[in-house]
């Protein structure tokens, strides 16, 4: 089990607290403080370190197994002699990710959490020091295979990426809004798939993904035997000539005032 | 999710405002988590169970509000409330839209036991 979500905290060791008193009574201070702060001012040190050396980042996000390493493998083949890219891999055990990704010829970094579920600004920013980011155009996260935790852990990148599986279902949108909603794209990976996927319909997945309320375009990719990438780096290539100005995931706000 | 560690971030913050006030004991914790937040409240009201224990917070009262989710329309500039999976615009029905209200995990106040300024001394 994770073990920073409380999940095994059950009735027979919640006692361990005892019971609380009422309250007594005092003076009332006023706060208005975002709780997952300590992590987005990490993230925004990271970013900096990017917006300094000009390169793009990439935080890519998915259930496990929905194809991000093999989509990583195939983009590099694709774009390795115009651009310089490395990979920050996030796996709970092994460095097998990674080993794929350096033999495609690009540096790789693997982080290996644990029992963590998600990668962290924290793990991210040591794992940078491992990377030759002044000579990179685009890096790359892989984060946890995950649809929910990694949702709200800004690590510094500057988009989005979220893989939808054709085998995983068209209402995973609707059923994992918090991920969705973050993503500033949404791939259909292994869409290939899609003639042997009956249930599967593409615009049931769109009109999910529409109803969180943003303009996120969903492309299709194939990444093993019939390879189609021509959306997805064609998206990449207007990524790595946009700027790269992005609004933090959460408003960040602070302040105490007391009132007596 | 992450509840606990949320819990720990949070006792960590009202210890710092307790020392800033030289206040002896916690009260009331206000909290305010969104339903966009990706936090459960209650697993987090059952974490704070336990991260509480030999802290300034042992004895404290967690007050957790969820407030509804509200949004504005790119659109047409209405403001209406959404659910976490449908953030359409309940005017025109339109899907560009920005959440005003529902996807903050915010400490909102905290109740405090202030000592009082000592007498002084009697001539």
């Amino acid at each position: 089990m994770c073990d920073t979500c409380g999940c095994t905290i059950t009735a027979g060791n919640a006692h361990l607290a005892g019971a609380g008193r009422a309250a007594p009574a005092g003076t009332t201070v006023e706060v208005l403080k975002d709780l997952l702060a300590a992590n987005d001012q990490v993230a925004q040190h990271n970013r900096a370190h990017f917006d300094e050396h000009g390169v793009l980042a990439i935080n890519l996000m998915s259930s496990p197994g929905a194809g991000k390493t093999t989509l990583l493998e195939a983009t590099i083949r694709s774009l390795r002699g115009r651009y310089r890219i490395a990979v920050i891999e996030g796996d709970l055990e092994t460095d097998n990710d990674a080993a794929r990704i350096r033999a495609q010829g690009v540096p790789a970094v693997q982080i290996t959490t644990g029992t963590a579920c998600h990668l962290d600004a924290h793990l991210v920013h040591r794992a940078l020091h491992d990377l030759p980011l002044a000579g990179l155009d685009l890096l790359f996260i892989e984060n946890v295979g995950n649809l929910v935790c990694p949702a709200s852990f800004d690590l510094g990148q500057h988009r989005n990426v979220v893989l939808l599986c054709a085998t995983e279902g068209d209402d995973k949108p609707a059923k994992y809004p918090v991920m969705f909603r973050a993503a500033d794209l949404v791939v259909l990976s292994k869409a290939d798939l899609l003639g042997v996927l009956e249930d599967f319909d593409p615009v049931r997945a769109e009109a999910a993904l529409r109803a969180l309320g943003r303009d996120t375009p969903l492309i299709r990719t194939a990444s093993r035997r019939a390879p189609a990438l021509a959306a997805w780096l064609a998206w990449l290539e207007e990524q790595l000539s946009a700027p790269r100005a992005i609004a933090p995931l959460r408003p960040l706000a602070g302040g105490v005032t007391v009132r007596a | 999710m992450h509840e606990l560690s949320i819990c720990q971030a949070l006792i960590d913050e009202v210890a710092k405002i307790a020392a800033s006030v030289d206040a002896r004991t916690v009260g009331r914790i206000t909290l305010e988590v969104g339903p966009l937040s990706g936090v459960e409240p209650e697993l987090l009201a059952r974490a704070f169970e336990v991260a509480r224990t030999g802290t300034c917070a042992a004895e404290a009262q967690l007050s957790i509000a969820v407030p509804g989710i509200v949004v504005r329309c790119s659109d047409c500039d209405a403001t209406s409330p959404a659910q976490a999976n449908r953030l359409l615009c309940a005017s025109c029905g339109g899907y560009r839209t920005r959440v005003l209200e529902g996807d903050g995990l915010k400490l909102r106040a905290v109740e405090l036991d202030v000592p009082e300024a000592p007498p002084g001394p009697l001539h």
